[in-house]
């Protein structure tokens, strides 16, 4: 089994909010991340496949198929986008780093042919990560 | 759905790796330059990974608020800018990478209770770097 890792860099904003909440307690739980008019990241995304590798080609993942379906499936979404109001993940649910890589996970998941997904890393920040395997 | 969450933090410390059940031949032999008796210091950089279900009303693993001041109070201000060699945590230990990893491990392990302690990875300098996981393998 091989791994393969491929980045991709998005930029886009977002805030906290959950309506079920009152006013006081999203300023409480989500600090400044509650102003409703957005902040902004650049966000890394790191999506690792895995899979044996084709005696034929040598490859694990066609690259370049790999590259194309990261930008249809997250990037034409989410990059420069406001993710609370344009992303439809994001209309119901709270668009947090966690949320994000989840989001991401089923986008690609049964996108992919070759190789099986493995892991996708969402960095916020280069000091926040989250990593999501599918686990339920 | 479950989701590991990593912060990296920073800090700098100076050390001496010296150990008392040896000789100084052996000291200088085992630990080379890092045996100098006035010490020497590091830029340290502290990964911590926890785990756990994404709260369906916050989204989250765990707030990162407390996560944050949790590392700041029983690590960063413990840690930062010290002589680990004076500190009760090594006044039996050599303060070894090692052991700085497995002692930070369990100070969150004992007091951080938010989310799952899944590592500590710490990097001593950029060319090496020590994970502990306690009795779990590092997740790859």
């Amino acid at each position: 089994m091989v791994y393969l890792t491929r980045k991709a860099e998005f930029s886009a904003s977002h805030y906290y909010h959950n309506p079920a909440f009152t006013p006081e307690e999203n300023r409480r739980i989500f600090g400044k991340c509650n102003n409703s008019n957005g902040h902004g990241h650049n966000y890394t995304l790191e999506v690792t496949v895995k899979g044996e590798v084709d005696p034929r080609s040598g490859f694990v993942v066609d690259l370049k198929q790999l590259k194309e379906i990261m930008h249809r499936e997250v990037l034409d979404a989410m990059d420069h986008r406001f993710l609370n109001k344009e992303v439809p993940e994001f209309f119901t649910q709270i668009p947090t780093t966690e949320n994000l890589a989840i989001a991401c996970w089923q986008r690609l998941e049964s996108k992919l042919q070759q190789a099986r997904l493995h892991r996708v890393r969402v960095y916020e920040t280069p000091d926040l990560f989250v990593d999501f395997y599918g686990e339920k | 759905m479950k989701a590991h969450l990593t912060r990296r933090y920073r800090f700098s410390s100076s050390h001496r790796l010296h150990s008392a059940e040896m000789s100084d031949e052996e000291n200088v032999r085992t630990y080379g330059k890092c045996n100098n008796p006035h010490g020497h210091g590091h830029n340290y950089t502290l990964e911590v990974t926890v785990s756990g279900p994404v709260d369906p009303a916050t989204g989250m693993v765990c707030n990162l608020v407390d996560l944050d001041g949790f590392v700041e109070r029983e690590v960063l201000s413990r840690f930062h800018l010290e002589n680990l060699n004076t500190l009760q945590e090594f006044a039996q230990l050599v303060p070894t990478t090692e052991n700085l990893s497995i002692e930070i491990f369990e100070i969150l392990q004992r007091g951080f209770h938010q989310a799952h302690l899944e590592t500590v990875r710490l990097e001593e300098t950029m060319m090496n770097s020590f994970e502990y996981a306690g009795t779990a393998e590092p997740r790859k």
